[in-house]
C-alpha cells in the first residue's frame, strides 16, 4: 500500500517534472526546428512540424557574418573576464569567509545590491569611460565590464563555499607551516575545487548570454554572439529561418557546454546541501 | 625538549576578556593537561599557544624566547585537532609528507622519516588511503602521525579523543601515554574528561572561566584541592558535600558539626579564626567507610544501590534530608531501604570555608590512609 501510494506520488513528480521540462524547452526546440524550415517555411501558417529540412538559411547566415570570429571574440570575452574575475574574487572570497569583520557583511551585501541597478542606468558614464579609454568596441572592453558586472556573484558564491570548508584544516595548514599563499593554493582551493568550478561555470554562461553590454558596447570588431544574432533581426525587417538559424549557432556551444558539464554544475549549486 | 612559558596571558574577544591573566611554567617533557568545563577557555588557550589566535596580551616562552609574534610553524609546535582536520584530497602519505615538504626536506628524508612513523602507528597498510576511507581511530593515528613526523619541540592536543568510542578511547591514551614515553616531547593536552587527565597528567591545569583554580599533580589534586571548584571537578563520582559550622579548632583540627548534629573531627589546620563560623566538609565517596565506629559517625538509609562489578555506588539519605554517595567493593551486601552506619575519616575529610577556599592541610603528598 504504502509503496504504491510512493510510486504513484513519485509519477505525478515526474510528470510535473517533464511538463516544466517541455514548456522551458520548447522554444529552443521550435527555434531549431525554424532555423531549418528556410525562409518561406518559418512564416507559413499555420506552422509545420513536418516539413523538408533546408540549410538554406545556415548558408545565407555565414555568408553574411562572420560566425567564427563572433564566437572567438565571445570565447574570448567569458573566459578572459571569467579568470580575471576568479583571480579578484578568490582572495576577496578567502578574506570575506575566513577573516570577517564588522563590515563583511554589509559589504556583501552591498556588493550583491549593485547587481539590482538596471544596467542601463550606468549607460552612459561606462561607455564614455570606455570611450575615452580607447576600450570601446574590443574584447577586452567588454570583458572588462562583464568582470566587473558577475563579479559580486562569483564573490558570493565563492564566500558560500569557503563556507563550508572546515576551518581546522586550513590551521592544520598553518601548523604545517604553510604561508597564506600556499593555504590557499595547496589546502583551500582543491578542497573547493567543485566549488570553484561551478562558479566558473556560471560566470562562463552569465558572459556568454550577455546581451546589454555586447550591443552597446560594441560594433563590428569584437560584436560577440549577441550582437551577431541582433544584426539578422533589425535591418531588413524579420526573417525568421535566419534569425533562428543564427540564434540555434549562438545558443549551440553554450549549450553543448552545459550539457557536458551539467553534473559538476549540479553538484556545486547544491554543494552546502548535500554534502 | 622544550620548556614552555606563559606570563600574564590575556585573550579578549570584541568586548569580552576569556582569559584572565594566566601564569603558568611548563617543564621540559612535561605532560601538561588543560581541564575545566565548557567554554572555559581551554581550547582559546591551546590555541595562543599554537599562534593560530592573537594574544592579546602577556609573554609567551618557549625555550625561554618571546614567541608571541611568531607565525605557529616558527614556534616548532604542532597540533591534533579535535575534528582531526586531515587533508581531505591528500591520501595517508601526503597528509603526513605535507609539513615536511613546506620545510623543504629532502625527499629521501621524507620516505623515511614517514615510514618510521607509520610503522609506529601501525598505519603502513593504509598509506595510499584517502582520510575519506579510514575509521575514526585510524583517522586520530594519521592526524598524531601528521603532528610526529615533523619531530616538532611542543606537541598539542585539542580533546584529541572526544570522537571516539568509549573502548577505542581507553586504547588510544594508553597508546599516547606511550608514546609521549617514549618521544620524551612537551605535549599540552586539553580533555573534559578527567579520566583521561588523571592517567596521562604529570601535571594538571584547571581552568575556569578564564582563570587557572589550580596547578598540581593529579594526586596533589585529588589529595589537596585548593577550593571546592577543583574539588567538584576532580574525582568520581564526585566528592560529597555537607554543610556544618566550626565548633572548635586546634592547629591541625577542627570539630565541625553538620546539619543532622554529627559532629565530625578533620585534619584541617587555621582553623581557630573560624569558630561559629559556617563551612563546607567535603569527603570523597570512596573514604567514606561503612560499619561502625567510634568516632566522625554518620547513619541514614540507602535510597539506590549502583552495582559497577568492581565497586558499588550507595546512594545514602542522612538523617537530616542531606543525600552522602558512598563507594564500596562491588560485592557488598546492601540494598534499597537498609540503615547503614558509617564513618568519615578525620585524615580524608576535606574542609572549605564560606569562600570556598580549602583550609590547609598538610602537604605531604599522600597521607596515611
Ligand atoms: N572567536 C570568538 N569570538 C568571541 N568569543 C569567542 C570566540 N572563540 C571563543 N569564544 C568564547 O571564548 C570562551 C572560551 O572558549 P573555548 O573554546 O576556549 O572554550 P573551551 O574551554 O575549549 O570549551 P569546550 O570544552 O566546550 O571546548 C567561550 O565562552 C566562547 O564563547
Ligand atoms: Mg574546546
Amino acid at each position: 500500500m504504502a509503496g504504491q501510494r510512493a510510486r504513484g506520488k513519485s509519477l505525478v513528480i515526474a510528470a510535473v517534472g517533464w511538463v516544466v521540462a517541455i514548456w522551458i524547452f520548447f522554444p529552443i526546440f521550435w527555434m531549431f526546428l525554424t532555423s531549418f524550415k528556410g525562409e518561406a517555411g518559418a512564416i507559413a501558417t499555420p506552422p509545420r512540424l513536418f516539413f523538408v529540412p533546408t540549410l538554406e538559411s545556415y548558408h545565407e547566415v555565414f555568408q553574411r557574418a562572420n560566425y567564427w570570429r563572433v564566437t572567438f571574440n565571445t570565447l574570448g570575452v567569458s573566459i578572459g573576464a571569467t579568470v580575471v574575475a576568479l583571480l579578484f574574487s578568490i582572495p576577496a572570497a578567502y578574506a570575506m569567509a575566513f577573516l570577517p569583520g564588522k563590515r563583511t557583511r554589509g559589504t556583501l551585501l552591498w556588493m550583491l545590491s549593485t547587481r539590482m541597478l538596471p544596467p542601463v542606468g550606468v549607460l552612459v558614464p561606462i561607455y564614455l569611460i570606455a570611450r575615452n579609454t580607447h576600450l570601446l568596441d574590443t574584447v577586452t572592453g567588454l570583458a572588462l565590464v562583464d568582470m566587473f558586472t558577475n563579479m559580486p556573484i562569483t564573490v558570493w558564491m565563492l564566500y558560500t563555499f569557503f563556507r563550508e570548508i572546515p576551518v581546522p584544516i586550513l590551521e592544520a595548514g598553518r601548523m604545517d607551516g604553510a604561508n597564506r599563499w600556499q593555504e590557499i593554493t595547496r589546502v583551500l582551493l582543491p578542497l573547493a575545487t567543485p566549488g570553484i568550478a561551478s562558479t566558473a561555470l556560471l560566470s562562463m554562461i552569465l558572459c556568454w548570454n550577455e546581451a546589454f553590454w555586447s550591443l552597446n558596447l560594441t560594433s563590428s570588431n569584437a560584436a560577440p554572439l549577441a550582437a551577431f544574432i541582433a544584426s539578422f533581426s533589425s535591418p531588413e525587417g524579420l526573417f525568421f529561418g535566419k534569425l533562428s538559424a543564427a540564434s540555434t549557432l549562438a545558443v549551440a556551444p553554450i549549450l553543448a557546454f552545459g550539457w557536458i558539464s551539467q553534473k559538476q554544475l549540479v553538484r556545486g549549486l547544491t554543494f552546502g546541501a548535500v554534502k | 625538549m622544550a620548556t614552555v612559558e606563559l606570563k600574564s596571558i590575556r585573550k579578549t574577544y570584541t568586548s569580552e576578556e576569556i582569559i584572565k591573566g594566566v601564569d603558568l611554567s611548563i617543564e621540559s617533557k612535561e605532560f601538561v593537561v588543560f581541564v575545566g568545563p565548557s567554554g572555559c577557555g581551554k581550547s582559546t588557550l591551546l590555541r595562543m599557544i599554537a599562534g593560530l589566535e592573537d594574544i592579546s596580551s602577556g609573554d609567551l616562552l618557549i625555550d625561554g624566547r618571546r614567541v608571541n609574534d611568531l607565525a605557529p610553524a616558527e614556534r616548532g609546535l604542532a597540533m591534533v585537532f579535535q575534528s582531526y582536520a586531515l587533508y581531505p584530497h591528500m591520501n595517508v602519505y601526503q597528509n603526513m609528507e605535507f609539513g615536511l615538504k613546506l620545510a623543504k626536506t629532502p625527499e629521501a628524508e621524507r620516505r623515511e622519516k614517514i615510514m618510521a612513523v607509520a610503522r609506529t602507528l601501525q598505519l603502513e597498510n593504509y598509506l595510499k588511503h584517502k582520510p575519506g576511507q579510514l575509521s575514526g581511530g585510524q583517522r586520530q593515528r594519521v592526524a598524531i602521525g601528521r603532528a610526529i613526523v615533523r619531530n616538532p619541540k611542543v606537541f598539542l592536543f585539542d580533546e584529541p579523543l572526544s570522537n571516539l568510542d568509549a573502548s577505542l578511547r581507553g586504547q588510544m591514551r594508553v597508546e599516547l601515554a606511550t608514546l609521549h614515553r617514549r618521544l620524551g616531547a612537551t605535549t599540552i593536552y586539553v580533555t573534559h574528561d578527567q579520566i583521561e587527565a588523571m592517567t596521562m597528567a604529570d601535571k594538571i591545569v584547571v581552568l575556569q572561566k578564564g582563570i587557572v583554580e589550580q596547578v598540581g599533580s593529579p594526586l596533589e589534586l585529588y589529595d589537596c584541592p585548593r577550593n571546592l571548584f577543583v574539588a567538584k571537578f576532580i574525582g568520581s563520582p564526585p566528592m560529597n558535600f555537607l554543610p556544618g559550622t566550626v565548633i572548635a579548632a586546634s592547629e591541625e583540627q577542627a570539630r565541625v558539626r553538620l546539619a543532622s548534629g554529627q559532629e565530625i573531627v578533620v585534619v584541617a589546620g587555621g582553623a581557630q579564626g573560624l569558630i561559629g563560623a559556617a563551612v563546607t566538609l567535603g569527603v570523597r565517596p570512596e573514604h567514606v567507610r561503612l560499619g561502625h565506629a567510634v568516632e566522625n559517625r554518620g547513619s541514614g538509609q540507602v535510597e539506590l544501590v549502583e552495582y559497577l562489578g568492581s565497586a558499588a555506588h550507595l546512594h545514602v539519605r542522612m538523617q537530616d534530608g542531606a543525600l552522602l554517595v558512598i563507594q564500596t567493593e562491588g560485592g557488598v551486601r546492601v540494598h534499597a531501604d537498609d540503615a547503614v552506619t558509617f564513618s568519615f575519616p578525620a585524615e580524608r575529610c576535606h574542609l572549605f570555608n564560606s569562600e570556598g577556599v580549602a583550609l590547609h592541610r598538610r602537604s605531604s603528598g599522600r597521607m596515611a590512609a
